[in-house]
């Protein structure tokens, strides 16, 4: 089974080639591959009349216990002859319905059997979650097909309505399915059966299922979709619309039933909305002038006919029921095809323009009088027999049987007076209405559209043998009296009477609406596509309106609203709980009270500031006291970084801010400002209060107490932060390098405007070597006469100091404060020192390299590290000791961390150096481009 | 373990200070807010471990050393804040170079959309009657204003 779909799949993928090659005869080829999957059901024939099912178990995810699991019971049996069958005929009847040049050929072959694979994979499906997937690819591929045109706007809104429709049910339906499933423990639907949940739980399963069901069958409330569907080409109708998708509701409540049916909302949801969409559908055939239409929505009535009678759930309706399938199957494909064929020979499908066509297509006439018949239930058609089954199940069953008989009545009666609607108004001669022009048929273009008839005719003689084939199905159903069986005739029963009193109700009927005033005044009550409409409009409304509401596009207000939101439910949650331990201390030295002031007012001051350099000053002071406090709490590691750091800021700051206007702009609103200032309190209180609760709440042991012996005995180092940093929690160092270099590039791409100019992150060759070519060590550059030479001469001689420094920090941090970060802002500052003394000349002379090169070269080092050790047979960054002895030198005490170290400290170097390429040299090289610039700056100021 | 008041003080100050200038619309001032916050966090990250001696086996007997764990975390947040500052600044240059400013603008789109709202157009209104928002085969697409959405719920 599996390998059949999987033929379909394939075929999906080479049909356009094929159309490419041969053209529209490429159908015919195509149409092998659902005839084949037709003889594999046939030759199981047997094995499914003994109700012996044919299962195939192929494991797919099994952490998830996901399988392919394939079963083809009676059921299945059934639909899968249908949609093998009536899928080759109607690719064979599309190889003369289309034209070679068709566009949407190739892509029409395609998606077709891909549908039809799907529709097998349906079919066969035991796992339910499988039959979900199946179930949305059919209605991934039916939107395609109804699309088909996509350049009509009609086209495309069909389709992406049959699309919401169904899909939504489907989403119904899978929660259904996973209630079903999570309760069983399984998602095989042949053990789920046996092991049902109870009570309320159980009926929610079943109406979101049912749900499903009845969208995707175009049950009432859902038919609207299937009328507009017909926008799909008339192949596409039969197969989709007629004998297959829309039978996989039908297919899904008659395969779930046996076990359902027992649910409290099965039966009355199935009959009621069944019945109602019977007689909606019924009432809106007979008002159609267009052929197809009318087909559509008597399709629409007798899916709610099928509904209703697998809905009844017992063992003769069941039978009935599959029985209606088959026949239905038949005789409304064969009428789509024929409204096809009429469509092409006449050019129109108004039956107000058809006149005269049955004497000019005699044969055509014939087929679909043979499909009609068995649509009004006329022996010896399949669908008499279907009907006399089901008419003779209800009339022996209870009072709501007998209510729901009369409505099946009822819609028979529409039936038939549709079913003349659509002979009369296709082939009848209409006087006052020229005669119809037909061009003549050629006979591959109908022979599809007779065999189907014929089956029709044949599974009406047939009867008996229909019967053995199906009743393993309806003996599913727990039936105590020996069953009814499918025959032509009973003899003289009150059923076969009830069947002739429809027919003739239907005649009636029919030369009734003859006159056009009396049709006229046909009116459906209720028009369900007008209700989709307002729904989707109400929907687009709401997407306005919300969106309108809430996304104001303005970043102060959302982060206003996340801040408010924190200060609500954590603040609240701080307030109510009041968690507030006993115990605080005031500091553990005096000294952290006096740092901690001199942050607290510097920090209130730098929010008042107005001008730039006042704030960043005041920024720069409340960094400075924070490192004072890191010392006092015995974090030496964190004071020298926080210095250093806070030292390359306000480089950076200085350089940005010469060019930005010296004062902040009056923008704020006062009002506005109270309201900052609130939000900012309140935030700032409830940080504060979970502060003082998260500190006196912690009880555990601290996760670092073994840190400083590991640090030792694995990391090989005495200070412990920087092992921890390079070696224990190495992944979260290496994720910050990351982080660094990513920032470094989105630096250098906001500054250079180019890709090209990056190149002047580097050292520039030619111009810029001249300049920076020194005949002689201390002889200062051309920019000497705006620098001050002093501080040249003086930088240059401290320079190799402090990068020597940089390097000697770099490798006692292992043991003693510093290591790669310390380091390499130290180097950092050194290069800034250069550039702040002798600008970007004195840069190139102090780093002649790219800072791109280096934070990669820094990346590359510390990744290779990392992979060197698990090449070693390590884990990823995993650190090795190595105690090895040099001449001269002495014994050597080494860690491999060393090296990740180093990484490290090239990307902070390069970070460094790339902020002042980006923010120092190319602003320079900016400003004195572009003097226009200078004249706005003044203008700002 | 218990609080330290100072910790606490400083750390409400710093974070009340930082938001504050979160919520301008001068970049330059959002910046300084998140240098301020930063060191806000950095500080509650210290609360979590208790003070002491520095963490170097041989300085420090172990049972008085500071508590080394969010030491290390701290230390890796104050140089992402590096990183950050430098894009940050780079960004308000590059904002004062294109527009003259460093402030942070409304989206526009978002604007339109709250126009729309307000006058009670768009997709999905009373007139269009349908919700049919796709106009791909409009040759104008995008640039034509949306309140001619309302033919198209016309052609159904």
């Amino acid at each position: 089974m599996l390998a059949l779909v999987a033929v379909h799949a394939l075929t999906a993928v080479i049909a356009p080639a094929l159309v490419r090659l041969w053209g529209r005869n490429a159908l015919y080829l195509v149409a092998l591959v659902p005839g084949a999957t037709l003889v594999w059901a046939l030759t199981h024939t047997a094995g499914v009349r003994s109700g012996d099912p044919v299962v195939e178990t192929v494991p797919w995810v099994p952490q998830l216990g996901l399988e392919l699991a394939l079963r083809m019971g009676t059921l299945s049996w059934l639909m899968v002859v249908l949609v093998g069958g009536v899928g080759a005929l109607v690719l064979a009847y599309s190889a003369r319905y289309f034209r070679n040049d068709d566009p949407g050929l190739g892509r029409f072959a395609a998606v077709f059997v891909a549908f039809a694979g799907a529709m097998l994979g349906l079919a066969v499906s035991d796992d339910l979650l499988l039959l979900y997937v199946f179930w949305e690819l059919t209605t991934v591929f039916s939107y395609l097909l109804i699309g088909s045109d996509p350049a009509k706007r009609a086209s495309r809104r069909a389709a992406m309505q049959a699309l919401l429709v169904t899909t939504l049910g489907g989403l119904a339906m899978l929660a259904g399915f996973v209630m079903l499933g999570q309760h069983a423990g399984t998602y095989r639907w042949s053990e789920i059966a046996g092991n049902l949940p109870g009570g309320g739980y159980l009926t929610v399963a079943a109406l979101l299922i049912l749900l499903g069901a009845l969208s995707k069958s175009a049950i009432f409330p859902f038919s609207f979709w299937l009328p507009g569907a017909m926008a799909a080409p008339t192949p596409v109708s039969a197969y989709l619309h007629a004998a297959a998708m829309v039978k996989a509701g039908v297919f899904l409540v008659a395969l779930l039933g046996p076990a359902l049916a027992a649910a409290a909302p099965w039966r009355p949801v199935l009959l009621a909305t069944g019945l109602l969409t019977m007689f909606l559908g019924g009432w809106a055939a007979l008002r159609q002038v267009d052929l197809k239409l009318l087909l559509a929505y008597g399709t629409v009535s007798q899916l709610g006919l099928l509904m209703v009678i697998l809905g009844a759930g017992t063992r003769d309706t069941a039978l009935a029921g599959a029985a209606m399938v088959l026949a239905h199957a038949l005789f409304k494909a064969t009428l789509f095809l024929t409204v096809g064929v009429i469509d092409h020979t006449a050019g129109t499908r108004d039956l107000r323009e058809l006149s005269g066509l049955g004497r000019r297509a005699p044969a055509l006439a014939v087929v679909a009088g043979l499909a009609a018949a068995s649509m009004a239930g006329l022996p010896p058609m399949a669908g008499f027999v279907a009907k006399e089954a089901a008419v003779e199940a209800l009339l022996h069953g209870g009072v709501v049987d007998l209510v729901v008989l009369a409505g099946v009545l009822l819609g028979s009666v529409l039936t038939v007076a549709y079913t003349l609607r659509f002979l009369w108004g296709a082939f009848a001669d209409k006087p006052g209405i020229e005669a119809t022009e037909a061009k003549p048929l050629s006979w591959p273009f109908l022979a599809p559209t007779a065999v189907l008839a014929l089956a029709g005719v044949a599974v009406g003689l047939l009867a008996p043998a229909v019967d053995r084939l199906l009743t393993p199905y309806a003996d599913l159903y727990p039936s105590a009296e020996p069953g009814y069986h499918l025959a032509l005739w009973h003899g003289l029963t009150p059923a076969l009477g009830l069947s002739a009193l429809a027919v003739a109700g239907g005649l009636g009927l029919f030369h009734l609406l003859r006159r056009e005033t009396v049709r006229a005044s046909l009116r459906l009550p209720f028009d369900g596509a007008a209700g989709y409409q307002k729904l989707i409009a109400g929907v687009d409304r709401l997407a306005v309106e919300l969106t309108g509401a809430t996304q104001r596009g303005s970043l102060p207000f959302y982060l206003g609203v996340i801040l408010v939101v924190l200060v609500l439910l954590p603040g609240g949650a701080l307030l109510a709980g009041a968690p507030w331990s006993g115990g605080f201390h005031l500091w553990d030295t005096p000294l952290q009270a006096v740092a901690g002031a001199v942050v607290v007012v510097a920090a209130v001051m730098a929010a008042c500031a107005l001008r730039r350099l006042t704030a960043m000053i005041l920024v720069g002071v409340a960094g400075y006291g924070i490192a004072l406090m890191f010392i006092l709490h015995g974090a030496p590691d964190l004071a020298l970084t926080q210095f250093l750091v806070e030292t390359v800021t306000i480089v950076m700051f200085v350089l940005v801010l010469r060019r930005l206007p010296v004062k902040f702009s009056e923008r704020p609103i006062r009002a506005s400002r109270r309201g900052r200032v609130a939000i900012g309190v309140a935030v700032g209180a409830v940080t504060a209060g979970m502060a003082y609760v998260a500190a006196g709440a912690r009880v555990a042991e601290p996760v670092s107490v073994g840190f400083p012996d590991e640090a030792v005995s694995y990391g090989g180092g005495k200070n412990v932060v920087n092992v921890t940093l390079v070696d224990i929690r190495a992944w979260d160092t290496m994720g910050e390098i990351a982080v660094l270099v990513v920032a470094a590039t989105g630096v250098a791409s906001l500054i250079f405007r180019r890709a090209r100019d990056l190149d002047r992150r580097g050292d520039i060759p030619g111009g810029g070597r001249t300049e920076t070519a020194r005949p002689r060590w201390l002889t200062t550059g051309a920019t000497a006469r705006a620098q001050s030479v002093i501080l040249q001469v003086v930088t240059r001689l401290l320079f190799h100091a402090i990068v020597l420094f940089s390097i000697y920090l770099l490798f006692s941090g292992h043991n003693a404060p510093g290591g790669g970060f310390a380091a390499g802002l130290v180097a950092g500052l050194a290069l800034a020192v250069r550039y702040l003394a002798g600008g970007r000349t004195e840069l190139n002379g102090a780093a002649p390299v790219d800072a791109g090169v280096v934070l990669g070269a820094g990346l590359f080092v510390a990744v290779g590290t990392g992979v060197a050790a698990m090449l070693l047979g390590g884990e990823f960054l995993q650190s090795a000791l190595l105690d090895f002895h040099l001449p001269v030198l002495g014994h050597i005490h080494f860690v491999t961390s060393v090296f990740f170290d180093v990484g490290v400290y090239l990307i902070v170097v390069g970070l460094v150096l790339d902020i002042l390429r980006s923010l120092g040299a190319e602003m320079d090289r900016q400003q004195e481009t572009e003097g226009g610039a200078e004249v706005r700056e003044k203008e700002l100021v | 373990m218990t609080p330290n008041l100072t910790y606490v003080i400083v750390i409400g100050v710093l974070v009340a200070a930082g938001v504050t200038l979160l919520l301008e619309r001068s970049l330059t001032r959002v910046l300084m807010g998140v240098i301020l916050l930063g060191n806000g966090a950095n500080l509650l990250l210290l609360t979590g471990g208790q003070a002491g001696g520095p963490p170097i086996v041989g300085t420090t007997p172990q049972e008085e050393m500071s508590d080394p764990l969010p030491q290390a975390m701290i230390l890796t947040a104050i140089v992402i804040t590096l990183g950050m500052t430098a894009f940050l600044l780079a960004l308000a240059y590059r904002s004062w170079h294109l527009n003259g400013h460093d402030e942070v603008q409304d989206d526009v789109e978002d604007r339109r959309i709250m126009d729309l709202a307000e006058r009670d157009e768009g997709p999905g209104d009373a007139d269009a009657g349908s919700g049919d928002d796709d106009d791909d085969d409009d040759p104008t697409g995008g640039n034509r204003p949306v309140a001619t959405t309302a033919d198209a719920g016309r052609t159904g």
